[in-house]
């Protein structure tokens, strides 16, 4: 056991009690402790975790069922007027127009939901993170020049470019079409991380820390790296998990208008985008993509709120309580 | 004053310039053959050579940008390739509908967004308070499309046919304005009520936090008018600045709400004209729409700049 001070060795009575010291937490502990404790957060987390593996096991289900994600199956899917059937024995969630699989489809769709999701989310704060602090911490022209640059980022019409830059460049194969999905989703949405960033460095370049640092000495990309970028990682944690839902949003968006990931790769939007015309005689067609996707999107948000609650105790839902 | 107006018209016609110069680069490097678009599969090597010839197309790049901003600066915006018409008379035709389908989402969501927003914070951390905060999650994470056809299959099919037509698809400036528009603007509005309740009620929440609530409470004045009169005045600044951004930026977005309900508006125009390569008319409404969100924005800056003297400074 140690003791407080090595001058002055601790005594300890032969027949005492073991002196039980608190133990100090670091601080992710403690958030940590702050996000168990909630339960819609905890909650989110299985949800995700289960559709994670939901989405791993889409080969699996393509090889259980015996039916591969682009693979008509005109004689057991469709009726006899070319209706698809629902969800029965062979086709678990139903088969859609073409006479396909929608388990397998929505499985696959969940892969590439998640994938695009956290991708372009991931991408976007690192884009958005670099411009941030550059404009914030450099100063100056460079400031003003990735400042303005974001500024006109916001307001292009997002959704009309995204579907120009999709067309302009007539892409069709799979691989492609989700790689520009991702880069088209994260150039849009790093603008507005970069200005939360910048703000937040220039008020942490103006603090007592900061400056102590400086008059020791430190370089400016010491101060940078040292000082200042870590000060701002609970914020980009809590930015980049409340940028996932969104992105998955935007994904779904795309390819619901035909302009996101390509067929025949299934995507919940593009499920929903071409199912749309036989809703009134199939449900599942709607309900299944429909359902997974709020799920996910819903999940994404309460987990990131749980995380900002956990990281920063002070933050809104803490202010009402009066 | 009249430097900070100057020099936000400046920054707007910057954008606007931008804009164009992307559109146009874009186009100019996609590889979609406009001849081939307007001259048919069909068309023989001359016939392809003469539409180039006559669209200017087969002079240098820079003159044809040259040409372009020129045309721009008369406010020509040129003539489909598909059908002739001028871009500025289709636009025209199509805007009333996309303009009703934003402005009335608008009313919903702000109307809808502010009262939940003042009442979730006057009741914060009750049972309403925590009802709320679960809708409007439920509201962030529902994309609009999928609102769209939920509501479309619900009220279009289901309802329809047991007799209550709350939906009729047709458009809606002709006749039967209120049941064509009613489900489009629910489906438009239902994510922006969303986030205009967080917004309405955190800015609430900071602003009850303030020493001259209570100042006016210790005053004796009833909770009514401290919560209308002195806090709700101030909290909506943000709101409102918000607001007149968004509605602007709505305008690029309708795309899917239209094409759900079969609405012939702006959007459907450009993602029809996308997919038939009708440049002209691809320009012409991405322009048009970018106009909106930096007008939007002009007005905004300018409006709060009279209300806040410490934003001409910065």
């Amino acid at each position: 056991m140690s003791s407080y001070s090595e001058l002055e060795p601790e005594i300890i009575p032969p027949d005492a009690e073991p002196v039980v010291r608190v133990q100090g937490r670091s601080p992710w502990q403690l958030s940590w402790a702050r996000f168990r404790r909630d339960r819609l957060a905890v909650v989110s987390l299985v949800v995700l975790a289960l559709m994670l593996v939901f989405a791993l096991m889409a080969p699996l289900w393509a090889s259980w069922t015996g039916h591969p994600y682009d693979q008509t199956f005109p004689k057991t899917a469709l009726d006899p007027n070319g209706q698809p059937v629902g969800p029965s024995a062979d086709f678990w969630l139903g088969a859609d127009q073409l006479g396909r699989d929608v388990l397998v489809r929505a499985s696959y769709g969940a892969r590439i939901s998640l994938l695009v999701g956290i991708a372009a989310a991931v991408l976007a704060s690192l884009l958005g993170v670099a411009a941030g602090t550059l404009a914030g911490f450099v100063g100056g022209w460079l400031d003003t020049l990735i400042a303005r640059l974001m500024d006109i980022t916001l307001a292009l019409p997002y959704l009309l470019v995204a579907i120009l830059l999709a067309t302009t460049f007539q892409i069709s194969s799979v691989a492609a079409s989700l790689t520009m999905t991702v880069l088209v989703i994260a150039f849009f949405s790093f603008a507005a991380f970069g200005r939360i960033i910048r703000g937040q460095v220039m008020s942490l370049k103006e603090k007592e820390f900061v400056e102590a640092a400086r008059s020791l000495g430190a370089s400016k990309a010491r101060i940078m790296f040292v000082d200042v970028l870590p000060n701002l990682v609970a914020q980009v944690t809590v930015l980049t998990s409340l940028l996932i839902p969104t992105s998955i949003v935007f994904e779904a968006t795309l390819s619901f208008l035909g302009v996101g990931v390509r067929p025949p790769m299934p995507s919940w939007g593009s499920m929903l985008g071409e199912g749309s015309d036989v809703f009134q005689s199939a449900w599942w067609l709607l309900a299944v993509p429909a359902v997974l996707l709020l799920l996910t999107t819903l999940s994404f948000n309460l987990l990131g709120d749980g995380i900002r609650d956990a990281l920063d105790p002070r933050s809104d839902r803490v202010i009402g309580k009066k | 004053m009249v430097r900070f107006v100057l020099r936000r018209l400046l920054y707007s016609v910057m954008v606007l310039l931008l804009v164009a110069t992307l559109v146009f680069v874009f186009l100019h490097i996609s590889p979609v053959s406009v001849e081939r678009v307007i001259g048919g599969p069909k068309a023989t090597t001359d016939t392809l050579e003469q539409i180039r010839r006559n669209l200017g197309l087969d002079q240098p790049v820079l003159v044809q940008y040259g040409q372009f901003l020129g045309r721009l600066l008369k406010g020509d915006l040129g003539d489909s390739y598909i059908n002739g018409t001028s871009v500025a008379q289709l636009v025209a035709d199509r805007l009333p509908t996309t303009l009703w389908l934003v402005f009335g989402a608008g009313v919903i969501w702000f109307v809808g967004g502010v009262v939940t927003g003042v009442f979730s914070a006057t009741h914060a951390r009750g049972l309403g308070d925590r009802l709320v905060t679960v809708v409007v999650l439920i509201g962030l994470s529902t994309p609009a499309f999928v609102m769209a056809l939920v509501l479309l299959y619900l009220f279009s099919t289901k309802l329809g046919e047991a007799g209550f037509p709350f939906f009729e698809a047709g458009p809606p400036l002709q006749e039967h304005f209120l049941r064509r528009m009613i489900l489009p603007w629910i489906a438009l509005s239902f994510l922006m009520v969303a986030t205009y309740t967080r917004l309405t009620r955190g800015s609430m929440l900071d602003v009850l936090g303030e020493d001259y609530i209570r100042t006016a409470r210790a005053k004796g004045l009833s909770e009514r008018q401290v919560v209308y009169r002195h806090a709700l005045r101030s909290a909506l600044t943000p709101v409102v600045t918000q607001f007149g951004i968004d509605l602007g930026a709505l305008i690029g977005s309708t795309i899917v709400t239209e094409k759900v309900f079969g609405l012939q508006g702006v959007g459907q125009l450009v993602f029809q004209s996308i997919s038939l390569g009708d440049t002209p008319v691809i320009i012409g409404v991405t322009l048009m729409v970018t106009l909106f969100v930096v007008v939007a924005n002009l007005v905004v800056d300018v409006g709060y700049s009279f209300l806040d003297p410490r934003v001409r400074l910065s």
